[in-house]
């Protein structure tokens, strides 16, 4: 029995686990997602981000535990949750000897759509993306962003509720993110709801209204994105020496000035630690590495990458486990 | 009308249904056709190699071999043309893998079509490019000599029987692109099918071989589908039951199995 009722979440998953032999990718996953919002799966690789899209897009089943897709279980009524999704996935999956136009239209038809609603829903997509200069081209010509915002597009042909976008701007240019991104959004303002993962912090700052960070299989943290670097990551001073065999000074100087250990690479010379006092402490120690005379090719704040909120939300501060005011055992709210 | 359908805010309507069995089928036959006919280097090179193949063992091995009571160009072309399949089939057997690799297949599988019409599509498509390479085959075997022994209709139902077993082939390369983790690697699985081509009654009479090799020749699948082939050529329709057997029991055994391992991808 599928119940689909509007307050039916988005996403349920309880002690969600699938395993492939021996591996473990998903260990008993909790997570709610309400309706109405974008939510983004933030791990690094091999945390189980792809393994959990693909579950929810009855690629996969799962091993034990629950999951229900906007109230069907993608175990027992797998048709009712793939009518519900679109996925868009690693791979631009478009035929290269079809123009975008044939695509989307075969994509169209595959979703159950006669041949005339096809064409009309092909048309619409074209002009939502901004494809009409290269629809009727074939897909071997067009670029990376092109590709993906027509994979994208394969996706939204059968008007799906949950757009599923995995990892969708890995291997783009900086130019073909931003195309993705406006297309994403767009969309998102026309009312769908979206499930992306990402390892670039950047990406869900930029589309998502929540976030799931995920870690071996199972959540570590959930909440506004604002919430977990806050709960997690203050500013970090990072520094690039031009010769690294003065790492250990600066590492030194960064101490002194920040009152934190600081991390050290000697294969790329960069040391970096993190900062409560921001554009001050910076100034700071710039002055120190200057009355050093330490050689520095790059020095400067920012904000913590998702590998050092990582660090801290696996590592450092294991024995502590991360809840935001508003979440509880990786659930939204 | 332009200006009317640019003023209102266009939605997509839901699909009120998944897809059909046959709808769901034709649309994947017609997607790998598509990139079958537009890719040249696919059907073209097909027809490259399979003439060449055949002009080798026509002019410059024939001469040295004999068939028996049959001159060497009307032994040989019945036989190789029901066996194409087995050399050009590597070719769906990459396509397979490839869709899979590429993410096609998990496209398909996240698609509300029934999944059984992913195989069906696949079959139907490949059938019909078998389809070519049967006729274009055995269009250069006429051209090099091969003449029928017996009525049209005779040559008309061995055709028919060739088509047959390009479908049966078929399922089996499917599945050796479904266990195949990429292309190159289902190129080379699907050598296998060189074993039975070469060691069967296609090219010489299998009871010229060593008495070890002739068992094997002799009874697997390929030596009494060739044998129908070339007695319906001259009237008659020994081993015709046989062959279709062993066709219906490779559709029967494969279909299954890749309809199992395409919902595993």
């Amino acid at each position: 029995m599928s119940i689909q009722t509007p307050e039916a979440p988005l996403l349920e998953a309880r002690g969600l686990t699938v395993r492939f032999g021996k591996v473990t990718a998903l260990d008993g996953l909790d997570l709610i997602a309400p309706p109405g919002e974008v939510l983004a799966i933030l791990g690094p690789n091999g945390a189980g981000k792809t393994t959990f899209v693909r579950t929810v897009a009855t690629l996969l089943r799962p091993t034990s535990g629950q999951l229900r897709v906007r109230g069907s279980d993608v175990a027992a009524d797998p048709v009712a949750v793939r009518r519900d999704i679109g996925l868009a996935g690693q791979f631009a999956a478009v035929e290269p000897t079809m123009t975008g136009r044939e695509n989307l239209e075969m994509t169209a038809r595959l979703f159950g759509h006669p041949r005339r609603a096809a064409r009309r829903a092909a048309s619409i997509v074209i002009e939502q993306l901004s494809l009409e200069e290269v629809a009727d081209r074939r897909c071997s010509t067009y670029s990376g962003g092109q590709r993906r915002r027509l994979d994208l597009g394969a996706s939204l042909v059968g008007a799906p509720r949950l757009l599923l976008l995995d990892e969708p701007t890995t291997g783009l240019d900086p130019a073909g993110r931003r195309e993705v991104w406006d297309a994403v959004r767009a969309l998102v303002g026309g009312g769908t709801d979206v499930l992306l993962t990402t390892h670039y912090l950047d990406e869900a700052d930029e589309l998502a209204d929540h976030v799931v960070v995920i870690d071996h299989g199972r959540a570590i943290a959930a909440g506004p994105l604002s919430d977990i670097k806050a709960s997690v990551g203050r500013d970090v001073i990072e520094v690039a020496v031009t010769d690294s065999s003065r790492l250990g000074e600066v590492g030194q100087i960064l101490q002194r000035v920040t009152s934190n250990p600081p991390r050290l690479d000697r294969s790329s010379g960069h040391a970096s630690a993190p900062t409560a006092g921001g554009a001050s402490d910076l100034a700071t120690a710039i002055r120190c590495l200057d009355e050093a005379a330490v050689a520095v090719d790059e020095i400067g704040v920012r904000r913590p990458t998702l590998d050092e909120v990582f660090l801290t939300l696996t590592g450092n501060h294991a024995d502590t486990p991360v809840t935001t005011a508003d979440v509880q055992n990786g659930s939204l709210r | 009308m332009t200006m009317s359908t640019m003023t209102m805010t266009r939605t997509i309507t839901r699909p009120s249904a998944p897809p059909g069995a046959a709808r769901a089928s034709l649309e994947v036959a017609r997607r790998a056709l598509r990139k079958y006919i537009r890719t040249p280097g696919l059907w073209a090179m097909g027809i490259v190699q399979s003439a060449l193949f055949l002009f080798s063992f026509r002019y410059v091995f024939g001469g040295a071999i004999h068939a028996g009571a049959l001159s060497y160009v009307n032994f040989l072309v019945p036989g190789y043309v029901a066996t194409i399949v087995l050399f050009t089939g590597g070719g769906i057997a990459v396509a397979v893998a490839e869709d899979r690799a590429g993410g096609f297949t998990d496209r398909l599988l996240s698609l509300p079509l029934p999944r059984y019409s992913i195989v069906l599509g696949r079959t139907l498509a490949d059938s019909t490019t078998n389809a070519w390479s049967i006729l274009s085959t055995a269009a250069f075997g006429f051209l090099f000599g091969f003449r029928l022994g017996g009525t049209l209709l005779d040559g008309l139902a061995a055709l028919g029987l060739c088509l047959v077993y390009g479908v049966a082939f078929t399922t089996a390369f499917i599945v050796m692109g479904l266990f195949a983790p990429n292309g190159q690697a289902a190129q080379g699985m699907s050598m296998i099918a060189f074993v039975f081509a070469f060691i069967s009654s296609v090219y010489v009479p299998a009871s010229t071989m060593p008495g070890w090799l002739q068992p094997f020749a002799k009874y697997q699948p390929v030596t009494p589908m060739v044998n129908a082939v070339r007695s319906l050529i001259l009237g008659s329709s020994s081993d015709v039951i046989l062959a279709l057997v062993w066709s219906a029991l490779f559709f029967v055994v494969f279909t299954p199995i890749a309809v199992v391992r395409y919902r595993r991808a």
